[in-house]
Order: C-alpha cells, then sequence, then structure tokens
C-alpha cells in the first residue's frame, strides 16, 4: 500500500454530525466540556444554536438528552467513553435505556489507545458496560468510512444506541465507494477456511494484515469485522464456527464482556469451539503513545498472527 | 383563590389520598408518606394548572411533569386515575405482576411523561424536555417534583446549573420539604440545608409555599408564571403522611403498606375528610 490514508473516527463522528444536520432538523450535539476532544466543536461551529454544552456534568448531559428525546429531539451525548459509559452509565439505563428513548451517544477516545492521559482515561469497559442494557444497539466502527455511515444509521434508526470512536488516526480500509453499512450484520472482510478472525473497531485492519501473513504461511483466515456489537450478527459468527471450527477475536477492550465474550457466549449456544480472547486481559493501561501500547497490550497483527497459529494447533 | 375551586381541588386530592392508600395497600408495599405530602400539589397542577388533556396525551404542545421523585408514584396515579388517563381499578392493581402501574413511573404508563425514580434523574429529564420546548419555540412548561432528601444526590445541582445556565424559565421545579428520608430528619442524615439559599446561588428563582394551603400554592405557581429568564424553585414546606394522623410526620411510613387495620383506619379518617367537604 503506497499512501494509506489515516483518520481518527472521531474526526468523522464531529463531521458526520455536521455533514447530516441541514438534511435531520431534530438533531442537536450535547457535550460535557469535551468538544474539541470529542470533535463535536465541527458541528458546534456550523450550527451553534443546536450545540449545548452541559459542562463538566456528564450524568446530567445525558438526562438532558433523555428529556430532548422525550420531546422529539435527536440528541446525541458525546464525552469519552470513559464518561459516558463508566460515570454515567447508571443514567444511561434509567433515562434512556428503560424508557428507550432516541439518544445517540457519541463515545470517544475509546480503549487504550488514548495513550498518554494513561489508566483513568483508557476505557476498556464500556463495550461490557452497554451490552448488559437491555435494547442498547452498540457500533464500533473499524475506520472513517464505516464510522460515517455508523452516524447516519444510527440517526436512522429510533432508539438508543451507544457508538464507540477513537482518539488515534486509523488507515481507511473501506471503499468510499462500494461501502454499504447495515446494522447488526458483520462483514466478512476477506475469506478463508481455516479459522476465523471476529475483529471490531481498530482491530480489524490488525486482523486483515494478520491474515495476510497467515496466508504465506499455509493458514487461510476468514476476517470478519463486527461493527455491531448489538445485536449482534449471531447468524454469522455461528455460520463461521461450524465453517471453520475455530475462532479468535480481537477487540481494543477488556476480555471481559465485549466482542469476546459476545461470540464465546453466541457459539455455545449453536455451535461449541474453541474461541480464544485478544483484548486487554483484565489490567489497567498506562502512558504511553498510542501504537506503542497497542503493541504491548497484544492488540496487533503480529499478536493476532501468533494467537492464531495457536488456536488452530489446540484445536488438532 | 375562589372558594368553589378551592373546596373541589381539596375534595379531589382527599381522593388521591384514598388512592395512595388504596394502592399501596393492595400491593402490600410502596412509599406512602411522601406521597400523601406532595398529594395536594400534585392534584392543584394536575386539575388547576397544567394544560394537559387525558384525551390527548401525547400532545407534543402539553404541560410536562417529572416526578423525580418517583417513588411516590401512588400520588400521581391516583391523579392521572381520577382525571380519566386509565381506569381507577388500575391502582388496586399496583405492584402486581403484568400491572401497568410500576412501582416507580413508567414512560410507558398513559399520562406519565418520563420514566423515573432513581433519585437525582428527573429533574435533568426535565431540563432536556424544557430546552426541547424553547427550540421549538413552544410555550409549554415543565415541572420536575423532587424530594428534600433526594437533592442530596449531586445530579441534582449539576442540572440547577444547567438549567440556569440556558435560562430555562419554562422548568419549575418544586422541592417536597417534609423533612424526613429514610435513615432519619434530613437534617440529621445528611443535610441538604439551606435549600433555598442554595438554589438561590445556583441562580434560580426561589418561591417558598405551604404544601397543603390550596391558596398558598396557587399564589406560588402563579408568581413562577411571571417568572423569566431563570428557572423557578418551589421550596413547599410538607407533612410526610399529611392526611391520615399516624403517618403524619413518622419517617416509618417513608416506604411501609399498611395492614388491613391500618387500611381501614386510615381510609375512614379520609372518608370522613372527604365527608366534612362535602357537607
Amino acid at each position: 500500500m503506497a499512501d494509506v490514508i489515516k483518520k481518527a473516527t472521531r474526526e468523522s463522528y464531529g463531521e458526520t454530525l455536521r455533514d447530516l444536520a441541514e438534511e435531520y432538523k431534530d438533531l442537536v450535539v450535547l457535550d460535557a466540556d469535551l468538544a474539541a476532544a470529542t470533535k463535536t466543536g465541527i458541528f458546534k461551529k456550523a450550527y451553534p444554536d443546536r450545540f449545548f454544552d452541559c459542562g463538566i456534568a456528564e450524568a446530567n448531559m445525558m438526562g438532558v438528552a433523555a428529556g430532548l428525546a422525550a420531546c422529539g429531539k435527536i440528541p446525541f451525548a458525546s464525552t469519552f467513553a470513559m464518561f459516558a459509559a463508566g460515570r454515567a452509565f447508571e443514567i444511561v439505563r434509567n433515562s434512556i435505556g428503560y424508557p428507550h428513548l432516541n439518544v445517540k451517544i457519541g463515545a470517544t477516545h475509546a480503549g487504550i489507545s488514548v495513550g498518554e492521559d494513561g489508566a483513568t482515561h483508557q476505557c476498556n469497559e464500556d463495550i461490557a458496560l452497554m451490552r448488559t442494557i437491555p435494547g442498547m444497539t452498540i457500533i464500533n466502527p473499524c475506520d472513517d468510512v464505516e464510522a460515517r455511515a455508523a452516524v447516519k444509521a444510527a440517526l436512522d434508526f429510533n432508539g438508543p444506541v451507544y457508538m464507540r470512536f477513537g482518539r488515534l488516526a486509523v488507515p481507511v480500509i473501506n471503499d468510499r465507494e462500494t461501502y454499504k453499512f447495515e446494522l447488526g450484520k458483520g462483514v466478512v472482510m476477506r475469506d478463508g477456511n481455516d479459522v476465523t478472525i471476529v475483529a471490531t473497531g481498530l482491530m480489524v485492519n490488525e486482523a486483515l494484515q494478520a491474515a495476510e501473513t497467515l496466508e504465506n504461511e499455509g493458514i487461510s483466515a476468514r476476517v470478519v469485522n463486527i461493527h455491531t456489537i448489538k445485536p449482534l450478527d449471531k447468524e454469522l459468527i455461528c455460520r463461521c464456527a461450524k465453517e471453520t471450527g475455530v475462532i479468535v477475536t480481537a477487540e481494543e477492550h477488556s476480555i471481559i464482556g465485549g466482542l469476546g465474550s459476545a461470540v464465546a457466549e453466541t457459539v455455545t449456544e449453536c455451535c461449541p469451539v474453541l474461541v480464544v480472547k485478544i483484548g486487554v486481559n483484565d489490567v489497567y493501561g498506562h502512558s504511553g503513545p498510542a501504537v506503542d501500547l497497542l503493541k504491548e497490550f497484544g492488540l496487533s497483527a503480529e499478536n493476532i498472527v501468533k494467537t492464531v497459529k495457536e488456536a488452530v494447533k489446540l484445536r488438532k | 383563590m375562589d372558594a368553589s375551586i378551592k373546596k373541589d381541588l381539596q375534595k379531589k386530592a382527599c381522593k388521591v389520598r384514598m388512592g395512595v392508600i388504596e394502592g399501596t395497600y393492595n400491593a402490600k408495599s410502596g412509599h406512602p408518606g411522601g406521597s400523601l405530602s406532595i398529594s395536594d400539589t400534585l392534584t392543584y397542577l394536575y386539575y388547576n394548572k397544567m394544560n394537559v388533556d387525558p384525551k390527548d396525551p401525547e400532545n407534543p404542545d402539553r404541560d410536562r411533569l417529572v416526578l423525580s421523585k418517583g417513588h411516590t408514584a401512588p400520588a400521581l396515579y391516583a391523579v392521572l386515575a381520577q382525571k380519566g388517563y386509565f381506569p381507577e381499578d388500575e391502582i388496586k392493581k399496583l405492584r402486581h405482576i403484568g400491572a401497568m402501574l410500576q412501582g416507580h413511573p413508567c414512560i410507558n404508563i398513559t399520562g406519565v411523561d418520563m420514566s423515573s425514580g432513581s433519585l437525582g434523574q428527573g429533574i435533568s429529564a426535565a431540563c432536556g424536555m424544557a430546552l426541547a420546548g424553547k427550540l421549538d419555540n413552544k410555550s409549554y412548561k415543565v415541572y420536575a417534583v423532587l424530594g428534600d432528601g433526594e437533592i442530596e444526590e449531586g445530579q441534582v445541582w449539576e442540572a440547577a446549573m444547567f438549567a440556569a445556565h440556558y435560562k430555562l424559565d419554562n422548568l419549575v421545579a418544586v422541592v417536597d420539604n417534609n423533612g424526613l428520608q429514610i435513615d432519619g430528619a434530613i437534617t440529621e442524615v445528611c443535610s441538604p440545608e439551606p435549600i433555598t439559599d442554595k438554589f438561590e446561588a445556583f441562580g434560580w428563582h426561589v418561591i417558598t409555599m405551604d404544601g397543603h394551603d390550596f391558596d398558598d400554592i396557587d399564589r406560588a405557581f402563579t408568581e413562577a408564571g411571571t417568572v423569566t429568564d431563570k428557572p423557578v424553585a418551589i421550596i413547599q414546606k410538607s407533612v410526610k403522611g399529611k392526611g391520615v394522623s399516624f403517618m403524619e410526620n413518622q419517617v416509618g411510613w417513608h416506604g411501609t403498606a399498611p395492614n388491613k387495620d391500618q387500611y381501614e383506619q386510615a381510609m375512614a379518617e379520609l372518608n370522613a375528610q372527604l365527608k366534612e367537604l362535602e357537607d
């Protein structure tokens, strides 16, 4: 690949909100003093009258979003994943989830790739938390193209949606012209017979690179991109379990409660096969450059290759 | 207030109190104390103040009420039933399996504007509703009803800051200052006092009223309607358990249902009060 275009999905989020505001008159944006970082500042600049800063008060922001939605608005409540899913969990559960209100949560700075800010801000638990809320849709896009499509899909869907975006610029891997986003549907990015790598977010690109390396070493790896973690594309996951017999999951999230758990829970009920999880291994992160942290915590193509080889061996 | 209107409200409030006792007795659980302290105010709002129509409960232009102190749902349900939002016999099924009336307010119940009950959250939702009204240039009002113990929740003050910052003068928060919470007197548990000073400091227009005097309630809400550029907090002095002699000012009646004897005594007292009003 000659010129790899990289872009952080938080940028895609802010720009798409701005781009869709004209068409969607009820769209309003809330932030909690992080507009420059979550990139909702892009929307604010274009539509200052539809942007409301709630200050450093995420609990109230989620409640305000609920009230706006109860009156027909489509609020995008934006903050870091740590505060959206962590700090405000119970408000999201009781004021948004329980009444099933049409609130979109834009959670940026998810995962370890927050980098230098360190453990307090590296949220590796948000998918696990949000998965437990009945009726919550969870989208974790892998690149700019998918992130833009996800925001549009969330707008067109009536109900609460948790969208997870990253701080780090990541390669654009989807084709802008041909890409189609279908909520709740996994995408087979590459076919293979020996193993399925089920990845989400920035790990999709790592999985594709890993599959390339594995191919050269005689292992045919299928790569499935799960952008919608809930509702999970169970049909596809079960089919992959049946067809490839072993699954390796890869996510920038704790191995507890995230994509890996969701996949394991699913295949247990339809086609019990070996599921090996790659993720943050029940530890806190720490400060450092994002790229180095991803490597250190095993969130790399290299570690996927190693893990797949072991998994394939274990199966035999 | 016109004497006949006042008497009518008193009678309606007495029936609301009967609904509170009926509901909690049949549920064998629930929160009669705080339901009885807010009964007069809810009766006033739904019958004399709010622009609402039980035949058109989803009207986007209607006034809204968020019972942020959601555990006192029996009072809200009793008002809504009496007003015709749903049949009154639903009250007897409160908290039962399969019943419409949940232990705490749920948005799916006809006439209920917001799910609530996890304390501190309702006022934020009310802020969002008020903001939506401003955005759409609508003239509806939003009422948030809070407990005095509830305002110990930090989220209430996040919302208070927000409402003042965005000049939500279409928002009225009522704080039911009955002085008691589960563990005892609010001043002994972890005092939220001085309540009026706090709301004033947060930029609200503050009004105090007697929560059991319809003339005073009318005065307070009339004043609230004249305020511009600021949200309004009405701090109502009230009696927990009001209207049932053995429940009044007793912290133990926060979350305890009456047994058969207590139910009969309470209903006899309320019937006597109603009869007196009707004579």
